[in-house]
């Protein structure tokens, strides 16, 4: 059964609409991420979840309950902002124990839950430091502890690495992933960095313009997108112009002098999608010349202009000899490695 | 570098500065210290002004009881003042920091609205509101039936503090507003998130983050307060003078100069001790909010 679960939930303002249709069941204890370019509605989305905004439609529910209908001190969701919006006018001991304050929690067993929760995320002996004395990661600390201490039924994050240089988030999604993990608390995070979603996630909700692209884990996002949206969105893709040709037997898929037996269902237009790392230089296939090569280290990208329009390719550098530039080659890929849509013909 | 071009380095920053220098020490630290050396001067009805160095003036202000009355009563006005401009301006500056653009910019103009206007204008309005049986509004309550008698305002410190916290107003609820532009936009939602009610998240999240605003613009108020001269000399007249009303009348009315300025003297040392010692309390007090 469903844990979280919002149902048809839209959010306008005024004429315009910032989210619509969103539908998505969460179970208990899975990490979820909402995963869209600024502007796709995936803030607004869990502001909605959080209470701070009201859906226009739709309901949201926790563990079968109306969420909308409770106000959102009484929601005990913990959420972490990506201001980490912490207080600066105390220590961050006494920002952990705000939440366990505010729950009438009697003094002696708040200390050690402050502690704990503080030793938890790495800064145990920083319980007297002002958040205004501490470096970004470690204010980030303090909100993901203040955030966890009152054992949230939900914990949201709302971008909570975006203000941390690079090498610090890397550490800290590792460091989230393993807390989460431990505690078990069913997680929503919601991000633009398709590598912190692809790392950090059980499913990713892929949002663009309000609406949900697709929802699947990680490796079907990013293998099997649902749409051109989501393909581009998560890492590099070629899209490739072909058709299907139903009138021959058997059917046959073609692009530019590269075609298979068509996989059934689409007719017509469509558009090839492989992933650049799954491409390979062979005998037969999509013609194309190599435009430029760089070396990057543990693989080559190549930039091709083929029949169909430019491709990437990237190879694993494995110390087998590769094209050079201005060499015509020929461009394969597995079936299974390929995703096929239909293509609107402007 | 060679030594003399050193030199020239040097002297470079004192050159630089020496015009505004100047005229800082000529209108300014010249006839400051000149009232201070007045205050020491002697003076007689028929005599006039002596230039000699003795304690008189001094001595009679400290031991002469009328003196303490309007300093004490000064300081009082300008303490209520103080209070009523921080009660009243540093919720109106929260509320006006939640509005939206329209009315927000459409409220903070008429907040600042007294600045654009002169004092005098402005307290004889007050006047005209609630100066005796003819004020407007006593006027209106008493036909009302409300009141019997009209509400005295003129020659009251009431209206003296009424008026001055009109004015100073916009002091307070410009530093307040200073102090909430500071606040993280998230703050409320996070402090509500943790399960706070709105009355609990004022107190104890807003209210001290903006306290050092309220101080500050208490400070401000206070000082202007305490030395305002317009406000006190329409509302308050000859009847009930201030250390600032006072000092004027020794030097125009009287003409005894020197006592006036061993009056303003004392004014200006007392309220660079309260500003200055206040201010020190407060950044010690909320070093961890200011940094």
């Amino acid at each position: 059964m469903a844990y979280l679960e919002l149902d048809r939930v839209a959010k306008q303002f005024g004429a315009q609409t910032v989210v619509d249709d969103f539908s998505l069941s969460v179970g208990k204890g899975e990490f979820i991420s909402f995963l869209g370019p600024s502007g796709c509605g995936k803030t607004t989305t869990l502001q909605m979840i959080a209470g701070f905004l009201d859906p226009t439609r739709g309901a949201i529910r926790l563990e079968g309950k109306d969420l909308t209908a409770i106000h959102p001190a009484k929601r005990g969701l913990g959420i972490v902002f990506q201001s980490y919006a912490l207080f600066p006018h105390m220590t961050a001991a006494e920002n952990v124990a705000f939440g366990l304050e505010m729950r009438n929690v009697p003094r002696s067993e708040r200390a050690e839950r402050v502690r704990a929760a503080l030793a938890m995320v790495g800064l145990a002996g920083y319980e007297d430091r002002h958040p205004r004395r501490m470096s970004g990661g470690q204010q980030q600390r303090v909100a993901l502890a203040r955030a966890l201490v009152i054992k949230p039924s939900v914990l949201l994050l709302d971008e909570p690495l975006s203000n941390l240089d690079a090498k610090l988030r890397e550490e800290m999604q590792i460091e989230l992933r393993q807390i989460q993990r431990t505690i078990g608390t069913t997680t929503i995070l919601v991000t633009h960095d398709q590598n912190e979603a692809m790392s950090l996630s059980d499913r990713i909700v892929v949002m663009s313009q309000g609406r949900i692209e697709q929802i699947g884990s990680p490796q079907e996002t990013y293998e099997k997108p649902a749409s051109a949206f989501v393909s581009q969105f998560l890492g590099k893709t070629n899209d490739f112009a072909g058709a299907i040709d139903r009138s021959v037997a058997p059917a046959q898929l073609m692009a530019g002098s590269w075609s298979v037996p068509a996989p059934p269902g689409l007719n017509g237009p469509v558009t090839v999608s492989i992933r650049p790392e799954r491409i390979g230089f062979g005998d037969a296939g999509l013609g194309a010349k190599i435009v430029t090569r760089i070396f990057q280290g543990n693989h080559w990208l190549f930039q091709c202009e083929s029949e169909c329009g430019p491709a990437i390719v990237i190879r694993q550098n494995d110390g087998k000899a590769q094209p050079v530039e201005g060499e015509a080659v020929r461009l394969t890929w597995r079936s299974e490695d390929m995703s096929v849509r239909a293509r609107d013909v402007a | 570098m060679s030594a003399a071009a050193e030199e020239r380095d040097a002297r470079a920053p004192w050159a630089l500065t020496a015009p505004a220098l100047m005229l800082f020490v000529g209108v300014l630290l010249i006839p400051l210290a000149m009232t201070v050396m007045l205050s020491f001067h002697d003076w007689g009805q028929y005599k006039g002004i002596e230039p000699v160095f003795i304690l008189k003036n001094w001595h009679e202000i400290a031991t002469d009881p009328y003196y303490a009355e309007m300093f004490w009563r000064t300081f009082r006005i300008a303490i209520l003042t103080t209070l009523l401009t921080a009660l009243l301006g540093a919720p109106e500056a929260y509320i006006l920091n939640r509005m939206s653009g329209r009315w927000k910019s459409f409220f903070l103009l008429i907040i600042l609205g007294p600045l654009l206007i002169s004092v005098v204008a402005r307290t004889l309005g007050w006047a005209l509101l609630f100066g005796g049986n003819n004020g407007l509004v006593n006027k209106l309550l008493m036909s009302a039936g409300l009141i019997r008698s009209p509400i005295p305002f003129m020659f009251t410190e009431t209206g003296m503090v009424v008026a001055l916290a009109h004015v100073m107003m916009p002091f307070m609820v410009l530093s307040v507003w200073a102090a909430l532009q500071r606040l993280d936009p998230q703050i409320e939602n996070a402090a509500m998130s943790l399960g706070a009610g709105p009355a609990t998240i004022i107190r104890r999240i807003i209210m001290p983050q903006i306290m050092p605003g309220v101080l500050s613009g208490a400070i401000i108020v206070f000082s202007l307060s305490a030395s305002a001269f317009a406000t006190p000399a329409i509302i308050g007249g000859r009847r009930l003078k201030v250390a600032a009303t006072l000092a004027y009348d020794e030097f125009l009315n009287t003409l005894n100069w020197p006592l006036g300025a061993a009056v303003a003297t004392l004014l200006l040392v007392a309220l660079v001790f309260i500003v200055v010692g206040s201010n020190a309390l407060i950044e010690r007090r909320y070093a961890e909010v200011f940094r």
